[in-house]
């Protein structure tokens, strides 16, 4: 079996202004979406009480703001999580209560419409975590951009390490980008997984340049533009079977893992699909951007030694 | 021809043998099970084992196994029913002492649990449970520490008879005010020999002399070190005292403490618990004194104006007979004469001998119990967070001295045995050296932890099913090869989990999942090449040395940088993240020994030791 046949050859990069064009709408949409949207923080960082209540039949959410109105939590957020025997229910603070028993205090009232009622789960996060968890991950994205700059760019060459973290930066903009034009809820299972993104769109980049690095040093013929189109041809079906394996078991992460994990699979299946379109043209059109040429990636002796050798 | 060397092929065998059974203990069922651990002085030992034996015996409960460890004892049974039956007769039986905890254990084979092998250690968000984050109210305990130093300047001072003004208290600041120059710095002098940790200044003010004591930053810092340990110690206290098995308390940076309780069923409880610093106080009574005169705003000096529960007035003298830190033991109980709830209170030598002394003095005089509460709030006030304290004093009962007592009394006016049995479990466990304030809580109830867990399961095995069809169709014999080789990757990052005993977490489970994804990436890559080669007309044999060569160093460098993620994730991640970053790394380590050293054992196999002519591939 095939995807792509053998011997094919696009002209992959011959379509790359195409394709700049193409990234430079995507990422306008996602700027756009972050700065005027915003995105919707979860009570991870923003700070706040959330009570998921499980009731043993259907319950209208009626019901539920009326038993919270009579206890005074007339502007708690309420809605379905996954079923409608599922209430999520989001709580503001109170000048009369301490934070942490808000929880308490709401599920009681929950409680109280049918005393089956399962508290399936309580979080609060006091205001100063979520700060510090909004900062902590802030940080956390620019550390693991270092990291990754510093490997590349010692086990490649510079402008390898600027393409790859172009490419990062590009996938990342647009997943939180995609996040802020739907408004989903950006939670801390969600920061995680753009962070996996990183890590995976990296994962895809990686795998062309390094046969961009391989075909610069094996032919000694042709322009940097025609090895790098091969380069990306020959590693087009790897890259796609590796993402479609990818997305076949984040989609069923999707339907089947529960709401909870919802956030986290809906980000890696966006990161994912556009970590793998970056890795055939971003990446790679960044690179002849910069100007590489064969003289760039002859092998240093350092190098010879341990690459190439026998698993 | 490819052949792997003998050792090589052992070493796959080995890893596949090791894995295998490391990961068997998750297959096992988990039965209910008890885990009693003593309290202060008792012991657990073959005696205590024949006490619940027979106490078990009337009712028909059987116990499949018990196990003395580590001071405690685990006791299993059949069913849940049993267990609950002997969670009751088991704490009557042992009585105050010793405190019973439900939990589940694996019901594994002995020369299995001899290997040392368990199944993985599941997080909070699978088993269910409560983990608090509770942050220490660092600037308390400095002004309680300056607050006592300012009390001990006094005694100093006056011991040395050296007259001051005033003594007072800024925040971490003590400013004692003197008439004259010379007193000053006679006092300085003296006050600085005696207490060296203190930073003093001498400030010359319009008519006032003034030494202003700080405390050192090298005496903050210990302060701060003494409030986070004193509290770690009397919060394990406390839950030690609730009965919960597996807790985990731990301190997390500077001034924080993470309590983590797995599969506790009460929330509000047990934070109320937690956070209470609820404590006594006994005072004497002001019988000189009017109360409506304190009441309409002239309370005297030497005396405070407090409330009953109900509401109404008392006046009592400032001076405390006896606090609650000088209570060693409390007990709760009912009040043999009135049939009231009540709290036995034990005190220490100084305590005692204050009390013998103060009963002794004021027979027939009216003595107070006031009961304190410390409540700390974090609210946003304009975009920043502000903390509100709150103090509740309460006098809960008052009452006639009949005669002089000293170490042992009892203290009623509590409004329920219940508050009588949490007062006396608050006393016993000591108080918190400084307030304390929850900043985040994570409940799962039990329901929705084997929800996620069921349904992580099903997504993994979804997943893995899909990966494997669909590899087997593409590369046909080694389609097959890989689909092994990521079976045998699942079972060693279970395995791997289990040893460790690294916490799995639903987005760990996640993280798993992903793994299945991308785990056949390596194998995708050598295969490609393989194609490759043979398209280039190599023969079946080099291409396969070929595909596996080429592949390598790019396989090595995909996975580095998604470790560098993956460890970069796990430093800054808090538990469940944590959980992630974790299986991601060992997924990613595994499955290169599996996709290529392993699948590379199996494909010598099937095709190593012969003429080939084409390959499924």
């Amino acid at each position: 079996m095939q995807i792509i046949n053998k011997g094919t050859h696009y002209d992959l990069m011959g379509k790359r202004s195409l394709a700049l064009v193409f990234s430079g709408v995507l990422l306008l949409i996602a700027l756009a979406a972050i700065i005027v949207r915003g995105l919707n923080f979860g009570i991870d960082f923003t700070g706040g009480t959330l009570v998921e209540v499980g009731y043993p039949q259907a319950v209208e959410l009626s019901v539920v703001r009326d038993a919270l109105n009579q206890d005074g939590f007339g502007d708690a957020v309420i809605q379905h999580f996954g079923t409608p025997r599922d209430v999520l229910v989001r709580l503001a603070p109170r000048d009369d209560m301490e934070s942490a028993v808000l929880s308490d205090r709401a599920f009681s009232a929950m409680k109280g419409i049918d005393p089956g009622a399962d508290l399936r789960r309580v979080e609060f996060v006091g205001p100063q975590v979520g700060d510090e968890l909004t900062e902590d991950g802030g940080l956390a994205m620019l550390y693991a951009l270092i990291g990754i700059l510093i490997y590349v760019g010692l086990r490649f060459e510079y402008r390898f390490a600027v393409g790859s973290v172009i490419a990062i930066v590009h996938d990342v903009l647009i997943t939180i980008g995609f996040f802020a034009l739907f408004q989903v809820d950006f939670d801390l299972p969600v920061l995680a997984a753009v962070l996996a993104v990183i890590g995976y769109s990296l994962n895809d980049t990686i795998v062309v340049f390094d046969r961009i690095r391989e075909n610069f040093r094996k032919m000694r013929k042709g322009e940097a533009i025609g090895i790098i189109n091969t380069s990306v041809n020959q590693t087009l079906s790897r890259t796609l079977i590796t993402s479609g394996t990818t997305l076949l078991v984040l989609f069923a992460l999707f339907l089947f893992g529960g709401e909870i994990i919802h956030g986290f699979a809906l980000a890696l299946i966006v990161g994912v699909v556009v970590g793998t379109y970056s890795s055939i043209y971003v990446a790679s059109s960044s690179v002849i951007s910069m100007g590489v040429s064969r003289a760039d990636l002859m092998p240093v002796q350092k190098e010879d030694g341990g690459q190439d050798e026998m698993p | 021809m490819n052949q792997y060397p003998l050792w090589k092929n052992l070493l796959v065998l080995t890893v596949v043998l090791l894995g295998g059974l490391f990961a068997l203990p998750n297959l096992f069922d988990q039965d209910p099970s008890m885990e009693i651990s003593a309290q202060r002085d008792a012991v657990i030992d073959q005696a205590t084992q024949s006490r619940i034996e027979q106490a078990l015996q009337p009712a028909g409960v059987v116990a499949k196994g018990m196990v003395i460890k580590n001071q405690k004892m685990l006791i299993r049974f059949k069913s849940s029913e049993d267990q609950l039956k002997a969670m009751d007769l088991i704490a009557a039986e042992l009585g105050d002492n010793y405190t019973p905890a439900l939990t589940l254990s694996p019901d594994l084979p002995d020369w299995l649990s001899g290997l040392g092998a368990e199944p993985m250690y599941l997080g909070l968000d699978l088993r269910g449970g409560i983990h608090v984050l509770i942050d220490v109210d660092m600037e308390s305990a400095i002004e309680q520490a300056a607050e006592r130093y300012s009390s001990d300047i006094r005694t100093l001072l006056r011991e040395k008879k050296l007259r001051y003004i005033r003594i007072s208290r800024e925040n971490d600041q003590v400013l004692v005010k003197f008439n004259n120059a010379e007193k000053r710095d006679q006092a300085a002098e003296a006050i600085g020999n005696e207490f060296r940790s203190l930073n003093l200044q001498s400030l010359d003010e319009a008519e006032a002399f003034l030494v202003r004591a700080s405390l050192s930053p090298a005496e903050k810092q210990e302060v701060q070190k003494f409030a986070l340990q004193q509290n770690i110690t009397t919060l394990r206290n406390r839950v030690n005292a609730l009965g919960i098995a597996e807790p985990l308390i731990q301190q997390q940076g500077v001034r924080r403490i993470v309590v983590q309780l797995p599969g506790a069923q009460d929330p509000a409880k047990l934070k109320e618990i937690l956070g209470a610093t609820a404590t006594l106080e006994y005072r004497l009574a002001d019988t000189e004194h009017s109360v409506e005169d304190a009441v309409n705003g002239r309370v005297p000096p030497g005396s405070n104006l407090y409330h009953e529960r109900d509401g109404q007035p008392v006046l009592l003298k400032k001076r405390v007979i006896v606090t609650g830190n000088q209570i060693v033991d409390a007990s709760s109980g009912l009040d043999q004469r009135s049939g009231q709830p009540a709290v036995f209170v034990s005190l220490d030598g100084v305590g005692a001998k204050r009390m013998r002394r103060m009963t002794n003095e004021n027979v027939g005089k009216p003595m107070a119990v006031v009961f304190i509460e410390n409540r700390v709030t974090t609210r946003m006030v304009d975009g920043k967070p502000v903390k509100v304290k709150k103090k509740v004093e309460e006098v809960i009962s008052i009452a006639n001295i009949l005669e002089p007592f000293g170490r042992r009394f009892q203290t009623t006016g509590l409004d329920s045995t219940e508050e009588a049995r949490d007062l006396a479990l608050l006393l016993r466990a000591g108080a918190l050296a400084a307030p304390i304030e929850i900043v985040e809580e994570r409940t799962i109830g039990p329901s929705l932890g084997q929800d996620s867990i069921d349904q992580g399961f099903l997504s993994v095995m979804i997943g893995l099913a899909l990966v494997m069809v669909f590899m087997a169709f593409y590369y046909r014999v080694f389609g097959l090869v890989a689909d092994l080789a990521l079976m045998m990757n699942l079972v060693l990052i279970v395995a791997i989990l289990s040893m460790l005993q690294a916490t799995l977490t639903l987005p760990g489970i996640a993280g798993i999942v992903l793994t299945v994804g991308m785990a056949v990436d390596a194998n995708v890559l050598i295969f490609q090449r393989i194609r490759e080669e043979i398209a280039n007309g190599n023969s079946p044999q080099a291409s396969i040395q070929a595909g596996y060569e080429k592949a390598f160093s790019t396989i090595i460098d995909a996975n580095i940088t998604t470790l560098i993620a993956a460890v970069v994730l796990f430093s800054f991640g808090t538990g469940p993240i944590k959980g992630f970053a974790v299986t991601l790394a060992i997924g990613i380590l595994t499955s290169m020994f599996t996709a290529i050293v392993g699948t590379r054992a199996v494909i010598n196999l099937i095709y190593g030791h012969r003429r080939v002519k084409a390959l499924a591939v």
